[in-house]
């Protein structure tokens, strides 16, 4: 089995979604980006399961893509109540915690 | 047990045909129907009814191919010839060695089933295209009955538990959707919660059931067929193998049966099925005929091998079954007397005959109850079909029988005829289909010494006859009252009454017109004032289709004309004989090769072919069962106490409802036995004030009332007396601590904290990018960091 193949894509996946958090300015890509980073974590789950042929890695995944369902409602809720607020969801408008 | 090995290589190949083959895709329509209804529906020039209208023909004609070569088949095979079921089955996804299968087992039960949902559904939902013409989510209500359909379509063809349980699933889901279907009303929405909760409750039981078989299960079936512990053929088999531990099925039959009460709205989880006549009429049609309430029915059917044995059907003394149908019999039926809502007459009538059919099962009398399920569902459809078109044509969308009703035999005469045919097949009046099906039931449960339970199902019998007699001589009959007197009893012209929604909480505040009143403004398109008169086309000729069944659906097991008609015992019941494998490795999408063995003739009638007695080689998928020889007697015997039934009631109502014969009217006001007999009847017998009042609350009030009272003395006590002596420490600890050395690091520790503070200050942007990266830099390094510490 070709582990190799299914991290370099997550691998590139990863950096695809660090890429998005910290350069986009849009908050909903944000949140895309973050389960592109999530996504890329199960690869790698998968791919080592697989290899190993356990479970654990497929658990793992089930869970990671729950609780990334859970994260997305809320992460959308913020993104909702912060437009209503500000009639904008650009984050770098959203400075208040400026220490 | 003598078995000829040598025998069975003559016995021919059994046949097998394209709608055999595919019966899957019966389900896999009206699903995709409903994915298009939902997605394209509203845009379409009958907002999306033509899809699911289509979806259920072609279903329809589906189960017809299937049926006819399922005959075909059966009548290839000889005599005593195990005529195997088609299966086919693929791998659905597999986890830890754990391998979930998806497929169809198609048999005489699943091709009687499927017939019988595609039939009904086909016709409910023309009748609907009526009916709910104008209605505001028209496009969800056809979405919501096409995937009811399909549920119970895939559950009725799957293969193993998992399908089973997911088509289950999907019709308690659908089920909930559309006896909510007009949530504006707070009591439609609360009847809906309750039928989901209700049905939820049971449900836990079927989890509980799959699981336990199969790891019961799973090694011997692994082992001997190599199917896994979820299917079906293989738990059967299992089941009738000997092997099985008797407790650990005993309480797998037990969890399962919980399931099949909830479903099937047997006592005493009954309480759901009166209040899902919340919906509109064609969903109560199709819930309470072919489709969800029979789920539990078939449940029981189709792992009859596991009931057989876990809980020692034709054992001696009654068992679970037997007692819970026998009790649901009679308490439904005696409900059934004390309502004035003619849907609620005809949804305890359902209650009423699953529990003939529970009653059957669990007394051995596989087939007639199977033939039940079949005949039922014609003149039950019929039955609320026929009530439907009464409440949309003539009482202005009530469903109030002494209020609202009344003398409608003239005005409506389709209607009538064929609420007549269907009254005297669900009574089991001679030759209409109740009776070959009915009849049966209650003389084989006797047949099988089951004394007391035949009793109960005669009883049962005749106050069938005096309730449906009470109901039709109010609904047809008589002075017409109230709306069906063509003047509108209702000052409210825009608002439907479109379900009489008294709940259990009101049901005395029942008289109040208004109190049922639903209005559905985008509902009243069409006029309601219009005096009353026969339905539309599309309400009647569903009508007339349904009644002709009613009449003629019980000649395919006419008993009493002798064995050449008998046709529905020689295509679904399964035979009892011991089959020997050809091949073991039933590879995904192949069927396995069986062979059947003959079993000598002067064997069939004893238990020791396939039941109690464990084969030595081979197995067995189907117990041996005997049936009741005919006796014109018996027949005669219990119509006589289903005409003395209809006699007796058709005088009282009479005299009740019409006369006003002062010598019986009223007679529930006058003596205070009978009035508390009224009273405790139209209460339901208190069962929904137990669940709520005394369930719920004895769950809910103690704890909370403990924690009150823990609260209020221990922890209160506690903290009064700590406070006290905190009072005293503190002034010391102030004067001697606080002041001088707190005080002072405090002070110190501010200092500190606002120029590390201030140092820190140009970290905290408020740029989330800014956080972002440095979360991902610090991530970074600790990554570096282990991977230089790992190596």
């Amino acid at each position: 089995m070709f582990v190799n193949q299914f991290l370099f894509l997550a691998a590139v996946l990863f950096c695809i979604g660090v890429y998005g958090v910290i350069a986009r300015k849009n908050a909903v890509l944000m949140l895309m980006s973050i389960e592109l980073i999530l996504n890329s974590v199960n690869i790698n789950l998968l791919a080592f399961a697989m290899r190993n042929g356990s479970t654990d890695g497929h658990t793992f995944a089930l869970y990671i893509i729950a609780v990334a369902a859970a994260e997305v409602g809320v992460g959308l809720g913020l993104v909702l109540l912060v437009y209503r607020n500000k009639k904008t969801i650009s984050v770098d408008e959203l400075s208040e915690m400026r220490g | 047990m003598r078995i000829f090995a040598a025998e069975s290589e003559i016995l021919a190949p059994l046949a097998t045909g394209w709608f055999l083959e595919n019966a899957w895709l019966i389900p896999v329509v009206p699903a995709i129907a409903f994915a298009l209804i939902i997605l394209i529906g509203k845009r379409l020039p009958m907002k999306g009814s033509e899809l699911g209208v289509l979806s259920m023909a072609i279903s329809l004609v589906l189960s017809a191919g299937t049926a006819y070569q399922w005959v075909q088949r059966v009548n290839g095979a000889s005599e005593e010839q195990f005529v195997s079921p088609v299966v086919r089955s693929w791998s659905w996804w597999q986890s830890g060695g754990f391998d979930f299968g998806i497929g169809q087992h198609i048999d005489g039960l699943s091709v009687v089933v499927l017939f019988v949902v595609a039939f009904i559904s086909t016709l409910v939902q023309v009748y609907s295209l009526e009916y709910l013409r104008g209605d505001r989510r028209y496009t969800h209500f056809f979405a919501a009955l096409t995937l009811f359909s399909g549920g119970m379509l895939a559950m009725v063809l799957a293969d193993n538990m998992i399908l089973f349980l997911l088509g289950w699933e999907i019709m308690g889901l659908c089920s909930f959707m559309l006896i909510g279907h007009w949530w504006e009303e707070d009591a439609n929405s609360r009847a809906a919660l309750k039928a989901f909760f209700t049905v939820r409750t049971g449900d836990m039981g079927l989890l509980v059931g799959i699981s336990m078989l199969y790891f019961a299960a799973n090694d011997w079936t692994q082992a001997n067929l190599g199917l896994s512990g979820f299917s079906i053929r293989g738990i059967s088999a299992w089941a009738l193998s000997g092997e099985p531990n008797s407790s650990v099925i005993t309480i797998a039959a037990v969890a399962l049966f919980i399931a099949s009460i909830g479903k099937s709205g047997q006592f005493p989880l009954h309480t759901w099925l009166p209040d899902a006549m919340a919906g509109p009429t064609p969903v109560s049609s199709l819930l309470h005929s072919s489709t969800m309430v029979v789920a539990g029915v078939f449940l029981v059917a189709r792992l009859y091998p596991v009931f057989f044995v876990g809980l020692d059907i034709l054992g001696s003394g009654g068992n679970l079954i037997v007692i819970i149908g026998g009790i649901t019999i009679v308490i439904s039926a005696a409900l059934a007397f004390v309502q004035n809502d003619i849907k609620r007459v005809l949804a305890y009538s359902t209650v009423s005959q699953l529990g003939y059919m529970m009653l059957g099962l669990g007394a051995g009398a596989w087939l007639p109850a199977v033939f039940h399920i079949f005949t039922h569902a014609f003149f039950k459809a019929c039955l609320f079909l026929g009530a439907g078109s009464i409440s949309h044509s003539a009482s202005h969308h009530s469903f109030d029988m002494k209020k609202d009703m009344g003398g409608l035999r003239k005005v409506m005469p389709i209607t009538f005829a064929t609420w007549i045919v269907s009254t005297l097949a669900l009574c089991g009046v001679f030759p209409f289909s109740g009776f070959f099906s009915k009849d049966e039931i209650i003389d084989n449960v006797g047949y099988n010494g089951y004394n007391t339970f035949m009793v109960v199902g005669l009883i049962g019998a005749f106050m069938t006859a005096a309730y449906m007699t009470r109901a039709t001589y109010l609904t047809f009959f008589g002075e017409p009252r109230g709306a069906s007197a063509g003047h509108a009893a209702h000052d409210t012209h825009d608002s439907h009454q479109t379900h009489d929604s008294h709940d259990t909480h009101d049901s005395h505040s029942a008289h109040d017109p208004h109190a049922a009143h639903d209005t559905h403004d985008s509902h009243s398109a069409h006029d309601s004032h219009a005096a009353p008169h026969e339905s539309g086309l599309l309400i009647t000729v569903p009508l007339m289709i349904l009644s002709v069944l009613a009449l003629g659906s019980g000649f395919l097991n006419a008993t009493p004309f002798g064995e050449s008609w008998e046709r529905m015992k020689l295509w679904v019941e399964p035979r009892a004989s011991v089959v020997f494998e050809e091949s073991k490795s039933g590879g995904p999408g192949e069927s396995l090769n069986l062979v059947a063995g003959v079993v000598s003739a002067e064997d069939s009638h004893s238990k020791s072919v396939c039941g109690s007695a464990t084969p030595e080689e081979g197995v067995c998928y189907a117990p041996q069962l005997n049936h009741a020889p005919f006796k014109w007697s018996k027949a005669i015997m219990s119509m006589l106490i289903v005409f003395a039934g209809g006699a007796i009631s058709w005088i009282l109502s009479m005299l009740v409802f019409t006369k006003r014969d002062p010598r019986v009217a009223g007679l529930t006001s006058r003596i205070r036995l009978l009035g508390l007999g009224h009273s405790f009847l139209v209460n339901k017998y208190y069962l929904d004030h137990f669940y709520e009042k005394v369930v719920v609350r004895s769950v809910a009030y103690p704890i909370s009332r403990a924690a009150y009272w823990f609260n209020q003395n221990i922890l209160d006590g506690v903290l009064h007396g700590a406070a006290r002596v905190t009072t005293k420490l503190s002034d010391w600890v102030y004067k001697n601590v606080d002041q001088r050395v707190v005080d002072n690091t405090v002070n110190n520790s501010a200092v500190l904290t606002k120029s590390v503070g201030t140092a820190a200050q140009p970290t905290q942007s408020g740029r989330v990018s800014q956080y972002g990266a440095l979360l991902f830099s610090a991530t970074a390094i600790a990554a570096l960091v282990l991977v230089i510490v790992n190596t």
